[in-house]
């Protein structure tokens, strides 16, 4: 029974009643959470636990590095394809290899795919029961429902009274079936839910319509990369070549009609972003205008790398440009550079790893990771039966990254927070334009800095990247056409293909700007071989335990302070997690092995 | 008082006519003839929605993800009129002991008659706590389900073979479905990573409306998917018999599509359906999109050499007869014949029912 004040000022207190909710479901891969409750019901003390790690970087110790995109890939199939893209770039970086501006527009308008995708179906699949109550909605007027929608999203086609009684139709029935299904144990009686029956009934009908799109949406990633989950990435470009109007074109990856059918997506996204997912967020939003906690270091301490840039290589020209900030100052933006030994570094004193000196935080160029799985002295249970874990040792499988020392927040809220406090105009107008929104729905008159830093507003600047996405990539696909109408068809770079142009040592990195954030992958290559991998992900940044000085990372920090309705029901919980849309197979794909191979595996 | 189907699927508000050209829809996945469609149709009438636990062990959810793509049926069919899900903890709403709970009421309520579901796999290594479920090793979940299951689908190359994390070294001993746990259940094997949603959704189907397996080869894969090469029925092929190949990335031949084996497409060595059924609704596959294949459906297909080797084993012209190839193609001939009886037994059950 301890209270610890942490750098990060967070007040800690693990005496009250302890609450485990393992698994976390709704989110990639697997994960666990506890939390202490004051007498109040309010949340004093969190503890995120990774719960699953697989040994990937080990994996790809010598092998080719033009191969390494497939083995990341797989590090994660819900944001397929951004593991790929951020290993071709480290290893064009390595090697000094520049791709044509075509692949860049094409690697661009499928990470943009990504993001929308993922984004929609982090919102409607993943997320929005904890929003959103299905039961509920069977006691929905469908024509009031088709009045709601005609006020928060006018432009949508699919509205009339008769859809909404279709919906409602197939959800009464399905529920009182018996059989409910993903339904089921859901804690739809808990009074933490807030939407009116006509709401609920609006948000079922659009997880529906979004399961029967995000179908839709991929087949982008199909035409450049043959296939979703898992398109095909090449080092040195993209391996769809374009061929107009010459011979065979029809059997060509890339012709009119290949270009054309992206387009048609394109427009899809763009349309469901902007009538449907937008309005959406803010109409739910909306209901839950008191609910504003779960801001934790969103908005006042977050990080991202920088992302898609107008001009290749010009980091200047980075449309969501990156840096730095801290505590809540907005006028101020710290440069970020992964290359600087003394930025990124991660941390393992409350890992389930082992440095020599467990003190001090690696970049990742020299990072360890070797594997040390036990539990704390006051940790209740077994090690292979675990009823509470003892958060003052080492309690999970995610390290602890950190900028400089400080614990910073990463994904859309940060890379917003960043546009918005860079005065990046889309973003500027975006966000007030929502907030203007949201204030009238609500009768609220809150400021963006207030609004942001909540739940709901990680979720919101998700919905609004995932608009941007969509509009960046018909500008993306204007600039592609234009390209080949000025006679530049080029897709791959294959000058350094062959490793005997390599240099006999070389180390590079890649970033981008994965769904969930900061994403970076480092890489050292030497005699044409991999000598080591290292990935720093979203969900380890946000995912991480304690550090060594104490500081809490940002799922804890987004619990603490969270009031629950019923402390057998995780439904906030649940909220606040989710609104960062964990990737516990990202976070935790580092490597593993076990007793006398340990030390084989310190990857200096 | 279980429902059946159709039952489900009309008071959900579909109507007879898109049933029937779902049913007719599913036929044509199935590969099977026409007048399949009303065995299917009748089958589907009078069966009950079979419960699904879904494990997920290590994994990427990419089998997931690609599951939800499916286009015919659609995913939001499957999981509201067809089976029950219930348990997937990418998708459900429950956590933590409430999400528990439904493997223990499912176990209780239909024991022997629900299916297993895995995705993914288990670690063997550090007591297999390196993929902890509610505090224990995934392993026991797996074993504890399996028990009480009636027959196990094995998705993906992860839950088939181990695939990525069982890559060499395999450090966390990441371990296969068929090998993890002890059991005498039927394992049906969907292998790729991820297998074709279609394949999957397809699966789903055969199974609920045969009540059994579609025929397996001996590694365990369905044939109907999984007996033919790639390379086989790959559009690529006459270049592929006419000598003419892409030699890099982006060349002429790039662009006029030739084959791709020179720059080490594994399309002549891998059963799947990605030449023939495509991918995402038949969009495409991955040599139309210029890359070569890489094997992904193929045990151990991670170290087999780099995606850019080429292959050394492959003859130049003609779908060589090896006795594999012969005897599998026996095999489908007395495979389809098997499924015909089944289905004819199914409506002959049914209709029995109805007269009891």
């Amino acid at each position: 029974m301890s209270v610890i004040n942490t750098p990060n000022g967070y007040r800690l207190d693990n005496s009250g009643k302890r609450v485990v909710v393992d698994p976390v479901t709704r989110i990639e891969g697997h994960m666990r959470c506890e939390v202490n409750l004051d007498e109040n019901n309010v949340i004093v003390n969190a503890v995120s636990t990774g719960t699953m790690w697989r040994g990937l970087e080990v994996i790809l110790r010598g092998r080719d590095p033009r191969d390494a995109w497939a083995f990341v890939e797989r590090i994660c199939g819900v944001c397929t394809g951004c593991h790929a893209l951020t290993s071709v770039r480290a290893v064009e970086d390595a090697l000094d290899i520049k791709i044509p501006p075509n692949a860049h527009l094409i690697r661009e308008m499928m990470a943009k795919t990504l993001q929308v995708h993922d984004h929609v179906v982090h919102f409607y699949h993943l997320h929005a029961l904890d929003w959103v109550n299905p039961v509920n909605a069977l006691k929905a007027d469908p024509k009031a429902t088709s009045s709601l929608q005609a006020v928060v999203s006018p432009h949508h086609p699919m509205s009339s009274p008769g859809y909404f009684r279709d919906v409602q139709t197939r959800i009464k029935r399905f529920i009182e079936s018996g059989q409910l299904g993903p339904f089921k144990n859901g804690y739809w009686d808990n009074p933490a839910y807030k939407l009116s029956p006509e709401a609920d009934l609006m948000a079922v009908a659009h997880y529906l319509e979004a399961l029967d799109l995000q179908k839709e949406f991929v087949k982008l990633h199909t035409v450049f990369g043959g296939k979703n989950p898992h398109p095909n990435y090449l080092v040195g470009g993209v391996p769809c070549a374009i061929n107009m109007d010459g011979d065979m074109s029809a059997g060509a990856p890339l012709n009119m009609e290949r270009l054309n059918f992206v387009f048609a997506r394109i427009q899809e996204m763009v349309d469901f972003n902007k009538n449907v997912y937008v309005p959406d967020v803010i109409a739910i939003a909306s209901f839950y205008k008191k609910q504003l906690w779960g801001g934790g270091l969103g908005a006042l301490s977050v990080m991202d790398y920088g992302a898609y840039p107008k001009v290749n290589y010009d980091k200047s020209t980075d449309q969501l440009p990156g840096g730095v900030i801290l505590n809540g100052n907005w006028d101020e933006i710290y440069p970020v550079d992964p290359r600087d030994p003394e930025q990124v570094q991660e941390f393992v004193d409350h890992a389930w790893y082992s440095y020599p000196d467990e003190t001090k935080g690696l970049h990742p160029w020299d990072g360890i990771t070797e594997p040390n799985y036990k539990l704390g002295p006051n940790a209740k249970g077994t090690s292979t039966n675990i009823e509470e874990l003892d958060e003052e040792a080492k309690y999970s499988w995610i390290k602890a990254p950190r900028w400089k020392g400080h614990a910073v927040e990463v994904g859309p809220l940060s890379r917003y927070t960043l546009a918005y406090a860079h005065g990046v105009d889309y973003v500027v107008e975006q966000v007030n334009r929502s907030l203007a929104g949201f204030n009238q729905l609500a009768g609220t008159n809150l400021d963006a800095k207030t609004a942001l830093n909540s739940t709901i507003g990680r979720t919101l600047a998700r919905a609004l990247e995932s608009e941007y996405c969509g509009d960046m990539m018909v500008d993306d696909w204007n600039e592609l056409i234009s390209n080949i109408k000025n006679g530049d068809t080029s897709t791959a770079n294959m000058d350094k293909w062959d490793p005997s142009t390599w240099p006999k040592e070389a180390k590079g990195v890649g970033t981008t700007a994965a769904p969930r954030g900061a994403l970076g992958h480092w890489i050292r290559i030497k005699d044409g071989k991999i000598e080591n991998y290292q990935c720093v992900v979203p969900t380890t940044w946000n995912g991480s335990p304690r550090d060594p000085a104490g500081n809490i990372g940002a799922f804890e920090a987004s619990l603490m302070g969270t009031p629950v309705e019923r402390a057998d029901e995780p439904v906030e919980i649940l909220r606040n997690l989710h609104s960062f849309d964990p990737c516990l197979a990202c976070s935790t794909h580092v490597m593993s092995e076990d007793g006398e191979e340990l030390a084989n595996v310190k990857v200096r | 008082m279980t429902e059946t189907f159709y039952e489900v699927m009309r008071r959900q508000g579909i109507s007879r006519r898109s049933f029937l050209k779902y049913c007719s829809l599913t036929a044509a996945a199935l590969g099977l003839a026409p007048e399949f469609a009303g065995k299917i149709a009748h089958a589907m009438e009078t069966k009950p929605r079979i419960p699904i636990l879904w494990l997920h062990g290590l994994e990427c959810t990419c089998c997931s993800e690609s599951f939800i793509r499916s286009a015919h049926p659609l995913a939001k069919d499957v999981v509201l009129s067809m089976v029950s899900l219930d348990y997937d903890d990418t998708i459900m709403a429950a956590a933590g002991t409430q999400a528990e709970a439904i493997i223990e009421e499912t176990i209780k309520k239909y024991d022997g008659n629900f299916i297993l579901a895995v995705e993914g796999n288990a670690p063997l290594n550090q007591e297999g706590m390196s993929c902890i479920i509610a505090g224990k090793p995934f392993l026991e979940q797996l074993n504890h389900v399996a028990e009480h299951c009636k027959a196990i689908i094995s998705w993906g190359s992860c839950a088939s073979y181990g695939c990525v994390q069982a890559a060499h070294p395999n450090p966390t001993k990441a371990t296969p479905t068929h090998k993890a746990i002890k059991t005498n259940k039927p394992i049906i094997k969907v292998p790729g990573c991820p297998p074709i949603a279609e394949v999957m959704t397809a699966v789903v189907t055969y199974i609920l409306t045969f009540e059994r397996f579609p025929e397996l080869d001996r590694q365990g894969r369905p044939k109907m998917f999984y007996s033919q090469r790639i390379h086989d029925k790959c559009y690529r092929r006459p270049h592929f018999d006419a000598g003419q190949f892409v030699e890099k990335f982006d060349d002429e031949g790039a662009r006029k599509g030739y084959c791709l084996y020179k720059v080490g497409c594994k399309g002549p060595t891998t059963y799947n359906a990605c030449s023939t059924i495509r991918w995402n609704e038949g969009t495409s596959f991955p040599i139309q999109a210029g890359h070569g294949c890489i094997g992904c459906s193929e045990d151990g297909f991670w170290d087999k050499g780099s995606w850019y080797a080429r292959l050394t084993d492959v003859h130049q012209f003609g779908i060589e007869g090896n006795a594999d190839k012969v005897g599998g193609t026996a095999a489908a001939v007395v495979g389809t014949a098997v499924a015909a009886h089944a289905a004819i037994s199914a409506v002959k059950r049914a209709q029995k029912k109805e007269n009891a």
